[in-house]
């Protein structure tokens, strides 16, 4: 009898298990069907706790996130009721005293000078080491060229600081008073000071380029990569030089990669703390004149501050980090929308 | 149908139909012209003494001459050609320069530091004066923190991104999937002072290492996920169907043939995720307090780490501190590109054998 | 205005493999030459040797002379640009530029050449969209993507764009594979008229089709497991499938193997 029994009910098994495959092919399909629920019938006691804590850990993972704009903006919250400047347009950190004062114009300004000095500068170099990688270099060494580009995505920010400091900066005075002396006349590139430091926002701009180039070429090259071969092959075949091909067939597929590559870039350029704390010779004001010493981005100003302040400065350090979350934020989805109106040519159906 | 003839003056093609032979420029002038540039890039260097501006001069020399030749020589479009060229070039050894750079400078400064004393002890009673002292209670740190933070962001993002792949649909997966974007575009400070409002503000523990692994966490959650996600995304659905064919139920196919199937790809993206939280300053300046001793426990008292070793070193700016700082960060550099390196080789090893 | 191709002793290699050995033949101006063959026999790979597409693969060489009218294709001083603009190329799969519309999809190659004014694009697309029979299907959407089209009128465009820039030779790697029956029946009428004006070379691995648009037909096979591929022979199409001079043909032909 028992023999029976058990090919039965491997048998119910096998048929429950295809049953429950079923279903779950049908929430697929459904525009926006519920999760397949453990339902009455058996459901395996593993196949419920598998996915039990699987969701959990997903519903975890909103709860952090939820979690973290609860907290800072109550923590801000709390600190912008105390303030007595306008913390949007002032620029002075005053968070003792009768009088609290403190405002992130002068960082908002920092940040974004120094993280658009970075883009400008590493935007148009990742995409020459992506095409380099993707359509120059031979087949057999580019692979491993990638790997080195990559490296430098690997050091540490707090070695970009030191190294930044101690070799880049001294480096750079000389660059300083060249772009004055012949583009002096734009009064960004104007110099007041004539100090041989070159501890500015300039060259933060040139650090955070550094830093965030081989992300955007890693993001980049992976597009060009998947530029279908026929493409390209149809532009040559047209008759097209390898450059020709690159801005017929690979640059318009590979633009919305670029983007959102850059954009993935700007995130870690305007977040990015202590490289900029270490090199920056900072000031609480607005400073436009980037080659100047001065001026500070948000990040750095929270790691500068952060360990001399009292409650009500770490409260507004709190509700500075997060106007540079919401700036970081905003850039994030700047990137979606672009990729989003690309695709009606974006090939998908190609 | 007909054929319309009725043609325009329009026909590229009919300037000279048979002409195949271009007039090429010699290899000679471009090889002349880089020797030019050398020579240039040499003299600027003799008179300036700068190296960098003698490679600069150089360099644009070279393109802009090859490019004139190429123009005269041959034609625009191949000028063109040429110019792009060797600007692509040029880009890609913008980038490797600087990462030259750091590392040749940072092994040259750090090396001599770097010994075995150096990696064996404290900042115990060192004074300004003193050129004792080493790294090892921000060994100790770094270590508890970053296993810590590994230990919660590995299981709950392998389970979330499993969650994605073969459960997830509907509203609730999209909205993780979306904060998971998000999630990886929040700065480390951020993350910081999260954890600093949260646990210490609110809940009202004291600064300790376990305060950074919680911000070292929430940095690593959204990148183990996206790369586990990726990971079993190659998995073959095929795969799948046969094991479930076979009467395994759902969560023993996960277990025994997606995840083993995957498991290369994710160790590669936890490694590349630890090395990337191994050298988080931010996030640890506001949380684990700073201490010059060894504290083992990670959840009392306060800790050091070695980024955070180089950037106090740094900043203490006496006359041995700086060799500190280098060599704390030489020590964590070794650390990320050992880390680097075997998470690649792990990739190559267990590359899907399928191919894509 | 249309060129003779006389091919002599070509070797086409993928690295250290050899795909095609040792090919001659003669492709007469204004006529459609039907490539067939087995699968792997190195139809597709003679085909890209005739532009020198072949050598994009990375690896990939080709020994011999291919001489359109008189001038090698490989000689030194020959510019590989120049070559593939004379001898245009319909791919196996329609490829129109994803990102482009079907306006600049076919004025892309005279773009490249520096064509610029206006009216003289406008002009030519409508030639060469009229000349793919494609004008009156897609005259009032010249601005949507041509990724937007059916996989037939896809591989049009991409035929339009290949005769846009007026090359001599027009080379056909499988253009109705990827294609539904009405779609290839309108590929093929369009080929009769487009050698009146060009010389085609078309690969195809339908017989019947071989037999209805070409009129020289050459038969590739190969010599034997991991051997390379090998012109068996060649002649006027009907010549080879009512009395081929070698066995191997008439089984093909018959269906016998491949």
């Amino acid at each position: 009898m028992s023999t029976s029994i058990t090919p039965e009910s491997r048998g119910d098994a096998k048929r429950d298990s295809g049953r429950r495959r079923g279903r779950s092919d049908k929430t697929g399909h459904g525009t926006d069907a519920k999760l397949p629920k453990p339902a009455k019938t058996q459901v395996r006691l593993g196949d419920r706790v598998f996915l039990g804590s699987s969701r959990g850990a997903g519903i975890l993972l909103l709860v952090i996130m939820a979690a973290i704009a609860v907290f800072l903006v109550v923590e801000a919250l709390d600190a912008l009721g105390k303030n007595d400047g306008n913390f949007l347009t002032d620029s002075t950190w005053v968070t003792d005293g009768a009088k609290p004062a403190f405002g992130v114009a002068g960082l908002v300004g920092g940040t974004v000078i120094s993280a658009a000095i970075a883009m400008l500068i590493a935007v148009p170099v990742a995409v020459g080491v992506a095409l380099f990688i993707t359509h120059y270099a031979p087949r057999r060494v580019a692979q491993t060229l990638g790997y080195i580009v990559d490296l430098l995505a690997a050091v540490p920010s707090v070695v970009f600081g030191l190294w930044g400091l101690v070799f880049l900066s001294p480096k750079l005075i000389g660059l300083h008073t060249w772009l004055s002396d012949y583009l002096g006349w734009i009064p960004i590139f104007d110099k007041d000071d004539a100090g041989a430091t070159a501890r500015t926002l300039f060259t933060c701009g040139i650090i955070l380029a550094i830093m965030v180039l081989p992300i955007i070429a890693a993001v980049t090259r992976e597009v060009f990569l998947q530029v279908p071969r026929a493409h390209e092959e149809a532009a040559l075949a047209l008759g097209a030089t390898r450059w020709e091909m690159i801005r017929t067939a690979v640059l318009p597929f590979g633009k919305p990669g670029i983007i959102s590559a850059s954009m993935l870039g700007l995130g870690r350029a305007l977040g990015e703390t202590i490289a900029v704390a270490m090199v920056l010779s900072s000031s609480q004001e607005l400073v436009f004149k980037f080659l100047d010493p001065g001026g500070n981005t948000i990040a750095a100003n929270i790691a500068n501050q952060f360990g001399e302040s009292n409650e009500l400065g770490r409260g507004a350090l709190i509700a500075s980090g997060l106007v540079l979350f919401f700036l970081t934020l905003l850039v994030n989805g700047a990137a979606r929308v672009v990729i989003n109106r690309h695709k009606e040519f974006s090939g998908a159906n190609a | 149908m007909t054929i319309t003839t009725t043609d325009t003056a329009v026909s590229p093609a009919a300037a000279d139909p048979l002409k195949l032979t271009r007039r090429t420029m010699p290899d000679w002038i471009t090889w002349a012209l880089g020797a030019a540039a050398v020579g240039l890039g040499v003299l600027v260097k003799a008179v300036q003494g700068n190296w960098a501006l003698g490679a600069f001069y150089a360099g644009l020399f070279f393109i802009a001459t090859v490019t004139a030749a190429s123009w005269r020589l041959e034609d625009r479009r191949r000028a063109k050609d040429r110019f792009a060229t060797s600007i692509v070039y040029t880009a890609f050894v913008l980038a490797i320069v600087p990462l030259v750079s750091i590392l040749g400078y940072t092994i040259k400064k750090g090396f001599e530091e770097l010994s075995p004393y150096f990696l064996s002890h404290s900042m115990r009673g060192v004074g300004p004066r003193d050129d004792t002292g080493g790294i090892y209670h921000a060994i100790v740190g770094t270590l508890e923190q970053v296993g810590l933070a590994a230990l919660i962001a590995v299981p709950l993002g392998l389970l979330t991104a499993i969650y994605l792949v073969e459960y997830g649909r509907g509203r609730l997966a999209r909205s993780i999937t979306f904060f998971v974007d998000v999630m990886t575009g929040i700065p480390s400070i951020v993350a910081g002072l999260f954890v600093y409002s949260f646990w210490i503000m609110t809940l009202g523990f004291e600064a300790s290492g376990f305060a950074g692994s919680l911000a070292l966490m929430i940095l690593m959650l959204p990148t183990v996920v996206r790369a586990t996600e990726e990971m079993l995304k190659l998995v073959p659905n095929e795969l799948r169907e046969a094991s479930l064919a076979l009467g395994i139920p759902k969560w023993r196919t996960i277990l025994k043939v997606v995840l083993p199937t995957a498991m290369g790809g994710i160790i590669t993206g936890v490694m590349l995720a630890v090395a990337r939280v191994i050298g988080e300053t931010a996030p640890l300046l506001l949380l684990v307090g700073l201490t010059q001793s060894i504290n083992t426990n990670p959840f009392s008292g306060w800790q050091s780490s070695i980024p955070l070793y180089v950037f106090e070193q740094n900043h203490a700016g006496n006359q041995f501190s700086g060799d500190r700082a280098w060599a704390g960060a030489l020590t964590l550099i070794i650390i990320v590109m050992v880390l680097n390196l075997v998470a690649r080789l792990i990739a190559r090893w267990k590359a899907p054998k399928a191919g894509r | 205005m249309t060129k003779r191709i006389e091919i002599s002793g070509l070797n086409a290699y993928y690295g250290a493999n050899k795909a095609v050995e040792d090919i001659s033949m003669t492709i007469e101006p204004r006529t459609v030459t039907a490539f067939i063959g087995p699968s792997g026999c190195g139809k597709s790979t003679f085909i890209r040797t005739l532009n020198r597409m072949h050598e994009l693969i990375p690896g990939a060489r080709v020994e011999g002379r291919v001489q359109l009218d008189g001038q090698d294709l490989y000689g030194p001083e020959v510019d590989p640009v120049a070559v593939r603009r004379t001898i245009g190329m319909v791919f196996q799969r329609p490829n129109p530029f994803p990102t482009m519309s079907i306006y600049d999809n076919v004025a892309a190659g005279l773009k490249l050449n520096g064509v610029k004014k206006k009216s003289d694009l406008d002009a030519v697309v409508e030639r060469s969209l009229r000349g793919a029979n494609l004008w009156n299907e897609v005259k009032d959407r010249l601005g949507k993507p041509g990724s937007g089209l059916s996989g037939g009128q896809q591989q049009r465009l991409c035929i339009a764009r290949a005769i846009a820039v007026e090359p001599q030779v027009l080379l056909m790697d499988e253009p109705c594979s990827a294609l539904d029956p009405i779609s290839t029946l309108a590929i093929e009428d369009l080929i009769a008229l487009l050698k009146e004006r060009y010389t085609i070379v078309i690969v195809t691995h339908n017989m019947q089709q071989a037999a209805r648009v070409s009129d020289r037909t050459a038969f590739f096979n190969l010599a034997g497991p991991g051997q390379p591929g090998r012109l068996v022979e060649i002649g006027d199409t009907e010549k080879i499938f009512s009395a081929p001079e070698v066995e191997a043909t008439a089984d093909y032909i018959a269906g016998r193997f491949g």
